[in-house]
């Protein structure tokens, strides 16, 4: 008989189900997995680095650019830590909208993932469906801050302004006829804050639907059920945390343990898995699109009821309006310093974390009284999670491989930075 | 309900005695600092003890602390930062150790405690140069395959030591120097106590 020795496989860096650039060194006995070596890094831009080269105002950009799938919760993170350390006060109603696109972000995430996630593991329909719901989310994002993708929307005090009053809505066109555009635009006839309603109340039903393709299914069942087991004891030490912890049974969901902004104020369940396999946390996922939901549609509800400003009144951290910075010397010279030199943040240290789509996403701020970071570190859920793939792969197939990836929803942006 | 920052700190102080170098509590976060040589020890207490039980390692990294407010700082240039989350008794505590020698830091390694220390540890290697000893495989994880150098020390610019580009003579990817200028638009400003105050307010 022939002699099998274990061979080398080079999974990646341009292979669609790496999510990204990774390139994974996988060590197989045939076709089990003995050993998984991720190898990251070819995403990496130094964040932190130019962070460090940039006033506290111009790293806000950098941050969209982590997890590039959930902008403004990296957003979130970071104007929560210079927040901290500056001491600043945010208006009600921006924490609202704040926690608003933090929500309609986390189902944008999921549903990217699940359509990757699918499509990775057979279930293609999937793709098409979800893109058809981040349409819609993606034009909310682009009517707010007039970019679908690298908001730019937080700032620390605030956001950048409050929703617009109307939706942008579809022109006829040589290709798209007056009937086809009417239907089209019959929820974009109110505000933002109108569409949005729609979508929640739209939205349920598509997750039915999501499940009816997926829940059930057999074939999706053979490919999650028991695969990437973490029992709770091991996700603990693995340092996991969001869906993936939430996966193994433990019930911690930061939103709810160390609450920030307003979601004290709201009502919503944090659902838990059992068996800590890759099933459990697409089934935690999927209830967290629900619970998203409710979120959503109590903060359009609160918003519509109550007007006021969006950003902080202290000018040593946000800009004055137009019209004053035009017509007050006083003003004009604030503008003029929080433009050029940007703000002060006095010195210290500090740690914002939020409940990102993936995890706990921090933000480590060292200041050195400066008006830039001293030093700072991002926290990012998916570089933890990807650590433990060794673990997680090993006595698998190669294609379950593919699985794990997909249940850590991983993005590079994040995990090289 | 969990308990206040300043409760922690005294379980800590009660925990740690000698070994706890200081402790503060600012922000609402409690910050300890211990010896880098108690570094391990105070892991396994933080993890073990019963009022404790630091169970997850959020964040390890360096800090180069070099150019801090322009002078640095007198108890060393680099030291490990760790965040601990307690998901049993939902506290958080920032740990700091600075180590010794400046010219080849070292600190021992948790992996053994959490092995989600692997990959952070390998990053503050990486990135800031600090070598953790014990760790069972110490590579570069972030920057190029034969990278020189610790890009997150202060004294690394921020456009790196070399570039790459293809050679079409070569028919080959070559590194070169930098041919880029490093270009200051907005300096780094610390301002002294109490500037601008005009007197009259």
């Amino acid at each position: 008989m022939a002699e099998i020795k274990n061979y080398t496989l080079n999974f990646g860096p341009q292979h669609p189900a790496t999510h990204g650039v990774l390139r994974l060194v996988l060590e197989l006995d045939g076709e089990v997995v003995e050993r998984a070596d991720p190898h990251i890094g070819l995403l990496h831009r130094a964040t932190e680095k130019l962070a460090e080269n940039r006033t506290f105002l111009q790293t806000v950009p950098y941050m969209d650019r982590l997890d590039y799938m959930s902008m403004m919760q990296n957003e979130h993170a970071y104007v929560l830590a210079v927040e901290k350390l500056l001491g600043c006060e945010v208006p009600v109603r921006a924490q609202y909208i704040r926690v608003m696109f933090d929500e309609i972000t986390r189902i944008l995430n999921h549903l990217l993932w699940l359509g990757t996630h699918g499509l990775d593991i057979g279930a293609m329909t999937m793709f098409l469906y979800t893109f058809r719901e981040r349409e819609d989310l993606m034009d909310i994002y682009e009517a707010v801050t007039g970019a679908r993708v690298h908001a730019a929307y937080y700032r620390p005090g605030g956001v950048y302004r409050d929703l617009p009053d109307s939706m942008p809505k579809y022109q006829v066109n040589k290709y798209k006829s007056a009937a086809e555009v009417a239907r089209l635009n019959t929820h974009r006839e109110g505000s933002v804050l109108d569409f949005i309603e729609d979508f929640t109340n739209r939205f349920p039903k598509c997750v039915d639907d999501y499940e009816t393709l997926l829940t059930e299914n057999r074939i999706w069942k053979q490919r999650t059920v028991g695969i990437g087991v973490v029992d709770a004891g091991r996700a603990k030490a693995l340092g996991f945390t969001g869906p993936m912890l939430r996966g193994s049974g433990v019930a911690w969901d930061l939103r709810r343990m160390q609450p920030y902004e307003v979601y004290d104020r709201l009502d919503f369940e944090i659902p838990v898995g059992k068996n800590g396999d890759c099933y459990d946390r697409y089934l935690v996922r999927m209830e967290e699109f629900r619970q998203s939901n409710r979120i959503i549609r109590q903060c359009v509800d609160w918003l519509k009821a109550n007007p006021g400003p969006v950003i902080t009144g202290d000018h040593k951290v946000a800009p004055p309006s137009r019209a004053t910075m035009k017509a007050n010397m006083e003003e004009l010279i604030h503008h003029f310093k929080l433009f050029t030199e940007g703000m002060h943040v006095p010195a210290g240290e500090a740690y914002a974390a939020i409940e990102h789509s993936k995890g706990e996403f921090g933000v480590y701020l060292i200041s050195d009284g400066a008006n830039k970071p001293y030093r700072m570190k991002l926290r990012a859920p998916g570089f933890v999670h990807l650590s433990a793939m060794d673990e997680m792969a090993r006595g698998h197939m190669i294609a379950d491989v593919v699985a794990i990836i997909g249940t850590m929803d991983i993005v590079f942006g994040d995990i090289d930075r | 309900m969990p308990i206040t920052p300043e409760v922690l700190l005294s379980r800590l102080q009660d925990a740690l005695g000698d070994r706890l170098v200081s402790g503060k509590v600012a922000l609402g976060e409690v910050t300890i600092e211990v010896r880098a040589t108690d570094w391990h020890d105070v892991a396994v207490q933080l993890r073990d003890t019963p009022g404790l039980r630091f169970d997850e390692l959020i964040d390890l990294c360096g800090v180069d602390y070099s150019a801090y407010a322009g002078v640095g700082r007198e108890e060393g240039r680099y030291a490990a930062v760790m965040h601990l989350l307690s998901v049993t008794h939902n506290h958080r505590v920032r740990v700091r150790a600075f180590c010794a020698d400046d010219d080849l830091p070292v600190i021992a390694s948790v992996v053994d405690l959490w092995p989600v220390a692997n990959w952070f540890e390998r990053e503050a290697f990486d990135l800031v140069g600090i070598i953790f000893d014990g760790h069972p495989d110490l590579r570069r994880i972030l920057t190029d395959y034969g990278f020189i150098g610790h890009p997150f020390r202060k004294d690394f610019p921020v456009h790196g030591q070399v570039e790459m580009r293809y050679d079409p003579e070569q028919k080959r990817v070559v590194y070169q120097p930098v041919s880029i200028d490093l270009r200051v638009v907005t300096p780094h400003i610390v301002r002294e106590e109490n500037f601008g105050d005009v007197g009259h307010g």
